[in-house]
């Protein structure tokens, strides 16, 4: 399906965002995650299923003021 | 003694971790200054965000994640998630921008976004002005910390208004302030302290130095110094001269 993924338009097979994760390459990275909007904690990305279309925004950490 | 929420720091200074010539630089600045806080951010992966949390995490200092950039409470309150999850910590510097050349906090905003935070277990430092109606909102909130600026975010201008910040300070003495943004010179750190603020955050001053390193020890110096002054009970000051050596017993010449 394709989904966008850091603004970027992917194409992903996995349905679950876990499995997804994997597929991008982030599998072993810390990272957090929101799906339109809204965070998705790391313990819920098994049962968190993908949809055509959906706004996937993959963070970590990065220099702040 | 006031606390962020539960911490006493060794010393009163915060240090961004942005705009440093180099990561090296960055740690140079945090081993020299002993500042025991460093605030932090979350933006897209793009392959350098786990080395740097390694490095961060080498810090040994308190994480404070930002909200920065964030324009409404929604973005800021889902970043601030994200941000727990991710740096471990119920700490969460709150930014709600209103606007993005004056960068000055959306009060509205800011409420309603700590609001959420604060029921939602955060410990919520809001990035707010001087108004002492939007203080009073954000400790009904549950902010146990507010974060007064100084001048604008980056400015260096110093502290823009003195009376309103004193106000401030004497208006709710049982809250812990952070002057937070608009910091330029060591001086204004030092002025920030001696009134009786309980910290200070800055990043650009020492990150846009010449030196950094050598302007982040300046700043923790200031900073003992304000912190020290503060608690040794300035002087009152007053319009006329008052001779400091007695004139009794002056011989007449």
């Amino acid at each position: 399906m394709k989904i966008e993924v850091n603004g970027e338009a992917r194409e992903v097979a996995a349905p679950q965002l876990d499995a997804a994760l994997v597929e991008l390459g982030w599998g072993a990275a810390k990272v957090a995650t929101a799906l339109n909007g809204s965070f998705v904690p790391a313990g819920a990305r098994g049962e968190t299923m993908l949809s055509d279309g959906d706004r996937l925004e993959v963070l970590s950490a990065m220099q702040g003021g | 003694m006031r606390d962020f929420y539960g911490v006493s720091l060794p010393l009163p200074l915060m240090l961004g971790t942005a705009r440093y010539p180099s990561p090296a630089v960055m740690e140079a600045a945090f081993r020299q200054s002993a500042a025991p806080v460093a605030t932090v951010s979350l933006r897209r992966e793009q392959g350098a965000g786990q080395a740097f949390w390694d490095m961060v995490r080498g810090l040994g200092v308190h994480l404070l994640p930002n909200t920065a950039g964030c324009h409404s409470a929604r973005e800021a309150i889902t970043t601030a998630q994200m941000a727990r999850e991710y740096f471990e910590t119920n700490w969460i510097k709150l930014e709600v921008i209103g606007h993005a050349d004056t960068l000055q906090p959306d009060p509205f905003g800011l409420i309603e976004a700590a609001e959420v935070l604060c029921a939602d277990g955060f410990e919520v430092f809001p990035y707010t002005t001087e108004d002492q109606i939007l203080a009073a909102r954000l400790v009904d909130a549950g902010c146990r910390v507010l974060m007064p600026w100084g001048a604008p975010i980056g400015s260096g201008l110093g502290l823009n208004n003195l009376h309103g910040l004193r106000s401030l300070r004497a208006a709710f003495p049982d809250v812990a302030m952070v002057i937070d943004a608009g910091l330029g010179l060591p001086s204004h750190a030092a002025q920030a302290l001696e009134m009786g603020f309980d910290a200070v955050l800055l990043n650009t001053a020492v990150a846009e130095a010449e030196d950094p390193a050598a302007m982040a020890e300046a700043f923790a110096l200031a900073c003992r110094a304000g912190a020290l002054a503060a608690a040794s009970g300035p002087m009152g000051q007053r319009d006329m001269a008052v001779p400091s050596t007695p004139v009794i017993g002056k011989a007449w010449l």
